[in-house]
């Protein structure tokens, strides 16, 4: 996993509340294999129409957010459905921060496991960095985990993170082997717990 | 020292605690892992890294996501599809994993099985990679879904880090009318609390209304826990908990089982323990309610008018309530019984369970629906039981398509979709924008709700239907 330290890069604007993952990348994508470059279809039904033209006041349609690296989100970005893939497709298109006043549980947790930061912020500061880089779209913004600070024009701001999801970013960590360096615990967890609960340890060994 | 009063959700926690990190975080030992197709992300990590699946003894497989619900004794026609499910056989059958598969009497939705299995226990961690995992909580388990990166990890490790979420206990105090379903109680709840309000919480369901509710109302009622923003939401194991358990294939037997009701008795929260958020409800004051909008929290009772972005002060809230009528082809302040429908279905791991069809067959017994319609039971367990209480043949001759199981249009990646601009009164549990298809305009509601839109060819409130009828 990629690490993430700071970032500075152009913001898109996504201000509606509750995208959830269906909106990021509706079930029909879910089939594909990730190789298949799901950056492709991020928000399929919200950047084109039925008939497959892109719909022109739509934020990611527009010319000078398409490199953008980091998407300012509303209000519950990522509720709904467990799908991962909503992530990877974030990831994938090429953002590598989202900024929001809350996100979907499952999704932030995803995020963390796929190197992108879900930096949640107030409703105002949200509303107001969103303001700012609608009225100048080519403004660079600066995301640094390690101070959880955004500056964006002549302001700073600072976001909320899980301790955990903020070191797991920085050093680019990998739950599983760490969880490897637990094994002898899980082994004496599983002796004791099987004398403690025989009834949910029918089927262990 | 006497111990501090504990709630369900930290006798759980503190009982699948292996290790804790400085930071908070513990690792804690699953103990039922479910897969289903789209697990393959996590079954493609596991493989990347020449790993084996740690307790294959505690894993199931089921094919419930892509399976079709029409022509199951032929080959699957969309190559796609056949690869998804090919796929979940290979997974499974390569790291001796047990899987109810496509053809397997017990195959169903994975959250309807489990329990019918007697997989889910209470006392349980159970996880899936699927956010209606919550469902499991009915039992009194700590029931959450996962994300394929977790899905690796737990095939992996049989283990998972988790931050503690805080505690929430939603009260439902009183006695239901009837006519009122878990569904309509769960969504009153949502309504109240907003799609976003539970998050970070563990949800414990609790009051006389819960209390008197079914194993299927109760699985109804955790199953929507996510929909409200927990992740996971549980009931406490009583008398209806254990009456449903005993017998069934996976649960313990004998001596076991009595061994094991004396344990999940101490599982319900300690009198007096404290929450860290408490909502309480008047079940007597709960209507049947259906969604209007284009999030769960959209939700009115029946009797009501959709809202009026005219009449609301807050202008994003306007907006919000312009863009999702807008996307429902419903005009501001109309009456919700005059929302005229075009199809509906009945399914989905929220109410396809036996007790569901049965309410939706009480209903349309006799009558005629005025839109078509799909039913798809929530296992091919319930499909032979409804079958053979002759409820098939009440939805047949009402005019509606008798399917086989699986998450079917609810989801829609089956196949099964409600076309572009078409509204269908629905007993799943998302309505988002496309949720059932691109454009499909989705209206949530109970089993008996559908069937008396069914019936209407509108919405329409349920409870003069049932008159002088067996509900």
């Amino acid at each position: 996993m990629e690490k993430f330290t700071r970032l500075t890069a152009k913001a898109c604007p996504l201000p509606q509340p509750n995208i959830n993952t269906d909106a990021i990348l509706p079930a029909r994508f879910l089939k594909w294999p990730r190789d298949k470059g799901l950056g492709q279809v991020l928000f399929a039904d919200l950047r084109r129409n039925p008939e497959g033209q892109e719909i022109a006041d739509f934020p990611l349609n527009q010319p000078a957010w398409q490199d953008a690296k980091i998407l300012v989100a509303g209000r519950n970005f990522g509720g709904g459905s467990s799908r991962e893939a909503a992530v990877y497709a974030v990831y994938d298109y090429g953002f590598r921060c989202v900024i929001a006043p809350s996100f979907g549980d499952i999704f932030a947790q995803n995020a963390v496991k796929n190197g992108l930061l879900a930096a949640i912020v107030s409703d105002a500061d949200a509303a107001e960095i969103a303001a700012a880089i609608e009225a100048d779209p080519e403004r660079m913004v600066i995301v640094d985990l390690p101070q959880q600070t955004i500056v964006c024009g002549n302001r700073s701001y600072g976001f909320a993170i899980e301790p955990v999801s903020k070191s797991q970013l920085v050093n680019g960590w990998d739950d599983i082997d760490l969880t490897d360096s637990y094994r002898a615990q899980i082994e004496t967890f599983l002796k004791r717990d099987c004398e403690l609960r025989p009834w949910a340890a029918f089927v262990k060994r | 020292m006497r111990q501090r009063p504990q709630t369900m959700f930290d006798k759980l926690w503190s009982s699948h605690e292996i290790a804790q990190r400085e930071d908070g975080s513990a690792l804690l030992f699953v103990d039922r892992h479910f897969v289903h197709e789209g697990s393959f992300h996590g079954f493609s990590q596991l493989k990347a890294r020449g790993r084996k699946v740690a307790e294959p003894n505690l894993t199931f497989g089921i094919a419930d996501h892509y399976v079709p619900t029409r022509d199951r004794d032929r080959p699957i026609a969309n190559a796609e599809i056949a690869e998804m499910v090919r796929k979940l056989e290979q997974n499974t059958g390569d790291t001796g994993v047990t899987l109810f598969g496509l053809r397997d009497p017990r195959q169903g939705i994975v959250h309807v099985v489990g329990p019918e299995q007697g997989l889910t226990l209470p006392g349980l961690l159970i996880v899936c990679g699927d956010s209606h995992t919550s469902t499991h909580g009915a039992f009194g388990a700590y029931a959450f879904g996962i994300g394929a990166s977790e899905v690796a990890h737990v095939l992996m490790t049989q283990t998972l880090w988790q931050k503690k979420p805080k505690r929430m206990r939603i009260v439902v105090n009183g006695e239901a009318t009837a006519g009122i379903a878990a569904k309509d109680i769960a969504l009153a709840i949502i309504a109240r609390i907003h799609a976003d309000g539970a998050q970070g919480h563990a949800i414990e369901y609790a009051g006389s209304a819960v209390r008197a509710l079914s194993m299927e109302g109760r699985l109804t009622l955790c199953n929507m826990s996510i929909e409200g923003g927990g992740r996971c939401g549980m009931v406490a194991p009583d008398a209806t908990t254990f009456a449903y358990l005993k017998g069934r294939p996976y649960a313990p037997a004998g001596d076991d089982f009595d061994r094991a009701v004396a344990d999940w008795s101490m599982l319900p929260s300690d009198p007096n323990a404290e929450f860290d958020r408490e909502v309480t409800l008047d079940a007597a004051a709960i209507a049947p309610i259906v969604t209007w909008g284009t999030t769960p929290d959209d939700a009115l009772p029946i009797d009501q008018r959709v809202p009026d972005p005219a009449d609301e002060a807050d202008e994003a809230r306007a907006a919000y309530i312009r863009d999702a009528l807008d996307y429902m082809g419903v005009r501001p302040g109309t009456k919700l019984t005059d929302v005229a429908i075009d199809r509906v279905f009945i399914g989905s791991c929220t109410n396809a369970r036996i007790e569901d069809l049965r309410a939706a067959a009480a209903v349309l017994a006799g009558r005629v629906s005025k839109v078509p319609g799909l039913i798809s039971p929530g296992s091919s367990l319930v499909k032979k039981q409804a079958e053979q209480e002759g409820l098939d043949r009440i939805f047949k001759d009402a005019g509606l398509e008798w399917a086989a199981s699986g998450c079917s249009m609810c989801v829609g990646i089956n196949g099964d979709l409600v076309p572009e601009g078409e509204r269908c009164a629905s007993t799943t549990n998302r309505n988002f924008k496309g949720r059932q298809g691109r454009g499909a305009r989705t209206h949530l509601m109970s089993p008996a709700m559908v069937a008396a839109a069914a019936v209407t060819g509108h919405l329409a409130d349920v409870r003069p239907l049932l008159a002088g009828r067996k509900a």
